[in-house]
């Protein structure tokens, strides 16, 4: 069974900065399958935005390289990839949603340029056919009278219309892969339910094979089918949603599950786990996890721990599984 | 475990807030002619216990971050009255300020931009008891380094600067600024939504562990209701500049009566499948500057009758302690 569409295998990005090497990512691998959403789960500097923006190399470089590993795309192989073959993946094979609307759209262009500037450029459409198929995007993302936002510029539109914008431009021109960068970090719940939805009917219509990155586990439970939890610059665990959730073996996994104030549990203190997020110029010996583990043993901070098969399905990095 | 914070004394009221309004005039033109104003608090009216905590919940733009700065009169209230065990804070002067001020704390969402990047934690920690001539150079030391200690600091750290803590530190040095006054209420303005979760649980049971320890308030303004269910004893829900229902935390989140905090409630993305179907709520909040007529929340709402759009409803009571802004219980 090969349907996997994007492959990510040892993938190290690092930063060369003045301060020492920022090792952002780390050694990690992960396969995107076809019509499927994986989710990327982890804090803030566990460089799961990294491992998207390296898939595309959006990255400024210097100070940023991609040191190893393969991003295998149908038969390309993305790390090697020139930058002009890149252009023509970027927005027309793979498409990115950022997390921030607001500074992800140009303030001085209206909503429809920078729509159609795209359309434009991957596709053989004239400008009136790139405008109809524009304005069609725009409605299936659920925004009313989307021929007067075309004509709008990006601040006279409220958060959740512009996160539907990015959306709807990511789509243009039908891309094989979505990747989603955060899109329901910065909004409301109202709003947060609304984007999700959008999620899920693409996923439904048109078999998206979306590469989700959230910090939240509470929309990985909603809208994922596999996910892969990321610390330190590395994949810690990866399995199906229900199976991270029902069963989660990691340490920080089953850590990330229990300190959030789940609605369905009531009062009580919240199970935390200690000290903070690593830094990514030091990271610690061995397994980076162990300074902040409850089960730390003495083997986690000499040795990294190597992946280990629990199901077919499910795969974790930790020695207490070795 | 029964309930780990400490229980609210109904009878002991600290605040009261009766028809607080809070309107920023707009202006045009050369002359700044008046245009209109644009009702960020609206008409609230709540009351604080001693030791309870109050969630306060709605979207951006709803005016919960304003009510919570006009309550120390950060803002200037534009009308309305805020009691503080029976003081018109509204109406105090300037030295009656300073003093209340020491009773009302503020914790901010953002720590980055609440700490003044050029001083050291210390010194923010002491700045309260500098402004308040509170002790000598020695005694105020330490009571920094008490003060460190009671929100798991190192008592080291204090000379080191903002950017040398991580976001969740940086909260904590926050908590115990706020806590240097020995304050009997704390508002606190989102004060987990900028960290992480891991993070976020720490500085949570943090802030429980000393509502215990020192028998405090909390106005807990939140948008995240997990983090409300989890902390609140009673649950405020605002829209458009006023509050649409208010009941016990319980209370609340089993039977939501407004429409509105049903959707709310529905939207919240859960580990466990919804046995009923979500409620999309359509499109955005509305521009406070031009609320909808009638109830402001009748174009979004699933529920809305003619009456809707005519005549806005009154907070009014339905059953003990859970009261609601809608038409669908007159």
């Amino acid at each position: 069974m090969n349907n996997a569409i994007l492959k990510v295998s040892d993938l190290k990005t690092y930063f060369f900065t003045s301060r020492g090497i920022v090792k952002a990512v780390d050694g990690v691998d992960f396969e995107l399958r076809r019509g499927e959403c994986l989710c990327l789960v982890g804090e803030s500097g566990c460089g799961k935005t990294v491992t998207a923006l390296s898939i595309l190399r959006l990255f400024d470089s210097p100070p940023g390289k991609i040191v190893c590993g393969k991003i295998s795309y149908d038969t390309l192989n993305l790390t090697k990839c020139s930058s002009k073959q890149l252009r023509q993946i970027r927005g027309k094979d793979i498409a990115m949603v950022f997390q921030e609307a607001q500074s992800a759209l140009n303030p001085v262009l209206t909503i429809g340029d920078q729509i159609i500037e795209q359309i434009k450029l991957h596709l053989p459409l004239d400008h009136i056919m790139a405008r109809d198929r524009a304005i069609t995007l725009l409605s299936e993302m659920g925004i009313p009278s989307a021929e007067r936002v075309m004509s709008y510029y990006p601040h006279q539109l409220s958060g959740g219309m512009k996160q539907r914008v990015l959306i709807a431009m990511s789509l243009s021109c039908d891309p094989q892969i979505l990747i989603a960068d955060e899109p329901t970090t910065a909004v409301d719940v109202t709003i947060k339910a609304q984007i999700l939805d959008i999620f899920r009917e693409l996923k439904a219509k048109r078999q998206m094979s979306t590469l989700f990155i959230t910090h939240d586990l509470a929309v990985v439970a909603e809208i994922g089918d596999r996910a892969t939890v990321m610390y330190g610059g590395k994949d810690v665990e990866t399995a199906s949603v229900s199976e991270i959730i029902s069963n989660p073996k990691h340490p920080y996994t089953s850590g990330l599950i229990d300190c959030l104030p789940d609605t369905s549990k009531s009062t009580g203190r919240l199970a935390s786990i200690p000290g903070t997020t690593p830094n990514p110029i030091q990271m610690p010996q061995g397994c980076a996890f162990h300074p902040r583990c409850p089960k730390v043993m003495k083997i986690c901070s000499r040795q990294e721990p190597p992946e280990t098969t629990i199901s077919k399905e499910h795969k974790v990095s930790c020695h207490l599984y070795t | 475990m029964p309930l780990i914070h400490m229980k609210p004394k109904p009878n002991h009221r600290l605040l009261q807030i009766k028809n607080l309004k809070k309107y920023y005039p707009v202006t045009a033109g050369f002359f700044s002619r008046h245009i209109g104003d644009i009702k960020a608090v609206d008409g609230v009216t709540l009351d604080i216990s001693e030791r309870e905590i109050i969630g306060l919940v709605g979207e951006s733009g709803c005016g919960k971050s304003t009510l919570g700065k006009t309550i120390p009169k950060l803002e200037e209230p534009t009308s309305g009255e805020i009691l503080y065990k029976g003081t018109d804070i509204t109406k105090l002067d300037k030295s009656g300020l300073v003093e209340l001020r020491k009773e009302i704390q503020i914790i901010f969402q953002d720590p980055d931009a609440s700490l003044d990047p050029r001083m050291s934690a210390g010194d923010s920690i002491c700045e309260p008891l500098i402004i308040h001539k509170i002790g000598d150079e020695k005694t105020r030391m330490d009571r920094v380094a008490e003060l460190m200690e009671q929100v798991g600091l190192e008592t080291r750290q204090a000379n080191l600067y903002p950017h040398e803590f991580s976001g969740g530190q940086k909260q904590r040095i926050g908590i115990a600024r706020a806590l240097a006054m020995n304050p009997k209420l704390i508002i606190a303005d989102e004060p987990v939504s900028a960290l992480d979760v891991s993070i976020q649980a720490q500085i949570l049971n943090l802030m429980m562990d000393i509502q215990e320890k020192f028998g405090l308030a909390y106005l807990l303004i939140a948008h995240d209701l997990s983090v409300i269910r989890h902390m609140a004893h009673r649950v405020a829900i605002m829209y458009l500049g006023k509050i649409v229902e208010l009941a016990n935390k319980r209370e609340l989140f089993e039977n939501p009566l407004h429409p509105y905090t049903e959707a709310l409630l529905s939207a919240v993305p859960s580990f466990k499948p919804k046995d009923k179907g979500r409620i999309l709520l359509r499109g955005d909040v509305p521009s406070p500057l031009n609320p909808p007529s009638g109830c402001h929340f009748h174009p979004r709402c699933h529920r809305v009758m003619p009456v809707c759009n005519q005549q806005g409803p009154e907070l009014a009571k339905v059953s003990k302690g859970h009261f609601v802004a809608c038409h669908l219980y007159r």
